[in-house]
């Protein structure tokens, strides 16, 4: 996808802080080509990619160095869904079994990840064993890591040895009077330290961890969780410092916070942000940063496409079952891969396909608007309204059409009548601030309720690519005189 | 006298992979200290070193069997908030 913004100029009159406000993509297209090889099939790196390639992550790391207060080391949840969490704990020599039997079944699946449950690089001979293992066994597939940073500049040389493109830290901040906020304590050097004196440790390896990757060309994609009154204001410098030091991409998350979970934000009833307080952060840190918005907060053995989560299909019962030959799986692999690559790049080849549709609106002024779309993946409209778990919202403008977050929500069409109204209204609520909703199709009762929020629904753009589906459905509402108005619900606000 | 490791263990590993003595094995349902192999860490750490890396709260006891780890400690969680929580899922 290129939706590079046509006219600068326009752009800055509009309030944008700079070039650079459309999503991850549109900085692909301007990253040197060794760069962009590295991450256009990596679905957490490219937004585009996530449309169609798929990752997975694999839970041999138990064990961490650091308490966040967003965490509760309580593994066996299958009904979470969230960083942290995992049903199955596999050794390597498990794990090696099951990433070659996913990448059979999935073969669009091209990153295996290591995210925990714990810190992969606090186990470091599970992680590094599992790394080996399948450099030499599956080599296409991508590895990647994920890790706080505290072990990170000890380990570093072995991670480059194990061609790892692609390391992902989270970095909550830069200032250990806030770290002491959000970590009690971290091991370091044999001792358990905790408040402030622990957090500067861990900021200090973060960057030491931070600059060493870089030097060494790896990319870095930084992870951030937005605590509303604890880093929320902060996280704008952290996005400046990374960026300047080298990090590529800045993910800001928001948090999850629930009584249940048994963490101390939940427990202590800290509130995560909403969608717009999410937005807004994302938007002031785009002009400094490459931001990626597609993030779904995945579990620690996820499988499948983000959004989806297809474990349950691989539990190590059901994998000691198959019969793997990644020989063949290979070749299938290459020839799905070449598809999806040569489609991409069709894609990339004719960027301006859309904004030549934006460009002939006869109006240049209208007021940009939110969407929310459903789909199973693959860049088209192809969910049923009802089939929806998540919509990918879009905001479209006379100049641009991006890609701005994703919101999840309750299944409608759960089977259970009784449940349909409320369920409905509650992802009204979530939809809020979106006026079209584009799914491939849509019941009668849902179209309504919809209608009456001001959220109008459309099925007429099923199979399409999202992005034109999204144009064309801009154009029609600037064409109509809709857009000459506020929308409906700033309407009430002000009447 | 030697550290010992109770129900509430998570399993984690991260408690054998620091222990100088590799006195700690995976048991059955959790992990556990081998009673003759555990020195309390003397002559290789100041603090006993299970301890200070376990993130649960009550699993590890010292050698007098009190809880290395007493509620609210780690977590910051204070134990009448965690109580109250715990009463108002449950009441759900």
């Amino acid at each position: 996808m290129e939706l590079t913004v046509l006219n600068e100029t326009q752009v800055t009159e509009e309030g944008c802080s700079s070039g650079s406000c459309g999503s991850t993509d549109d900085q692909l297209t301007h990253l040197p080509e060794e760069i962009r090889q590295k991450v256009f099939n990596h679905p957490c790196y490219s937004e585009e990619a996530h449309h169609h390639f798929a990752r997975m992550h694999v839970a041999v790391a138990p064990a961490c160095n650091i308490q966040c207060h967003y965490c509760n080391r309580k593994y066996d949840c299958s009904n979470e869904s969230r960083p942290g969490v995992v049903s199955e704990l596999l050794t390597p020599d498990q794990a090696v079994k099951k990433v070659m039997a996913v990448a059979a079944e999935i073969p669009q699946m091209t990153v295996l990840g290591i995210a925990g449950p714990g810190d992969p690089l606090a186990n470091p001979e599970r992680t590094f064993s599992t790394f080996q293992q399948l450099t030499e066994k599956a080599p296409d597939i991508k590895l990647c890591v994920s890790t706080n940073g505290l072990s990170l500049p000890e380990h570093v040389d072995e991670l480059c040895k194990h061609n790892i493109d692609h390391v992902t830290m989270t970095i909550n901040c830069v200032d250990p009077e806030i770290g002491a906020k959000i970590y009690p304590w971290i091991f370091w050097n044999n001792r358990r330290i905790k408040g402030k004196k622990g957090a500067k440790i861990l900021i200090e390896q973060q960057q030491k961890g931070l600059a060493m990757l870089v030097e060494r060309g790896v990319l870095v994609k930084v992870n951030s969780v937005m605590i509303p009154g604890v880093n929320d204001k902060h996280l704008e410098e952290v996005s400046k410092i990374v960026k300047a030091k080298g990090a590529f991409l800045h993910n800001v998350m928001p948090l999850i916070a629930e009584a249940e979970h048994g963490t101390f934000y939940g427990v202590m009833g800290q509130r995560g942000p909403t969608n717009d307080e999410l937005m807004e952060l994302q938007d002031s840190c785009a002009g400094d940063m490459n931001m990626m918005r597609h993030c779904r907060q995945c579990r620690a053995d996820a499988v499948g496409l983000l959004g989806e989560d297809r474990g349950d299909e691989f539990t190590m019962e059901k994998v000691e079952l198959m019969d793997i030959d990644y020989d063949a799986a290979m070749v299938k692999r290459k020839v799905i891969h070449d598809a999806i690559e040569a489609q991409l790049k069709a894609k990339m080849d004719k960027p301006d396909e859309v904004l030549v549709t934006l460009g002939g609106l006869k109006q240049k002024d209208t007021r940009p608007v939110l969407m929310a779309i459903a789909t199973s993946g693959g860049g088209v409209i192809n969910q049923h309204f009802g089939h929806a778990t998540e919509f990918l919202i879009y905001e479209a403008s006379p100049t641009d059409v991006r890609f701005v977050s994703h919101r999840k929500v309750e299944l409608y069409c759960a089977g259970n009548d009784d449940d349909g109204v409320p369920i409905l209204q509650q992802i009204i609520k979530t939809l809020e601030g979106c006026e079209a909703v584009l799914c491939s199709k849509i019941g009668f009762e849902p179209w309504g309720m919809l209608e009456e929020a001001g959220i109008q629904p459309t099925g007429e753009h099923a199979m399409e690519p999202i992005e034109e589906a999204v144009t064309a459905v801009y154009k029609e509402m600037a064409e109509s005189g809709k857009l000459d108005d506020m929308p409906a619900d700033q309407q009430l606000a002000t009447a | 006298m030697a550290y010992s490791i109770v129900e509430s263990c998570v399993s984690c590993h991260a408690c054998s992979m620091a222990c100088p003595s590799e006195a700690i094995y995976q048991g059955e349902l959790h992990f556990m200290v081998d009673q003759r192999k555990c020195t309390e860490c003397e002559g290789d750490f100041a603090d006993s070193q299970c301890a200070s890396i376990c993130p649960v709260e009550g699993a590890i006891l010292n050698g007098f069997e009190e809880v290395a780890n007493p509620p609210g400690s780690l977590t910051g969680i204070p134990p009448e908030r965690m109580q109250a929580a715990l009463a108002e899922i449950q009441s759900r």
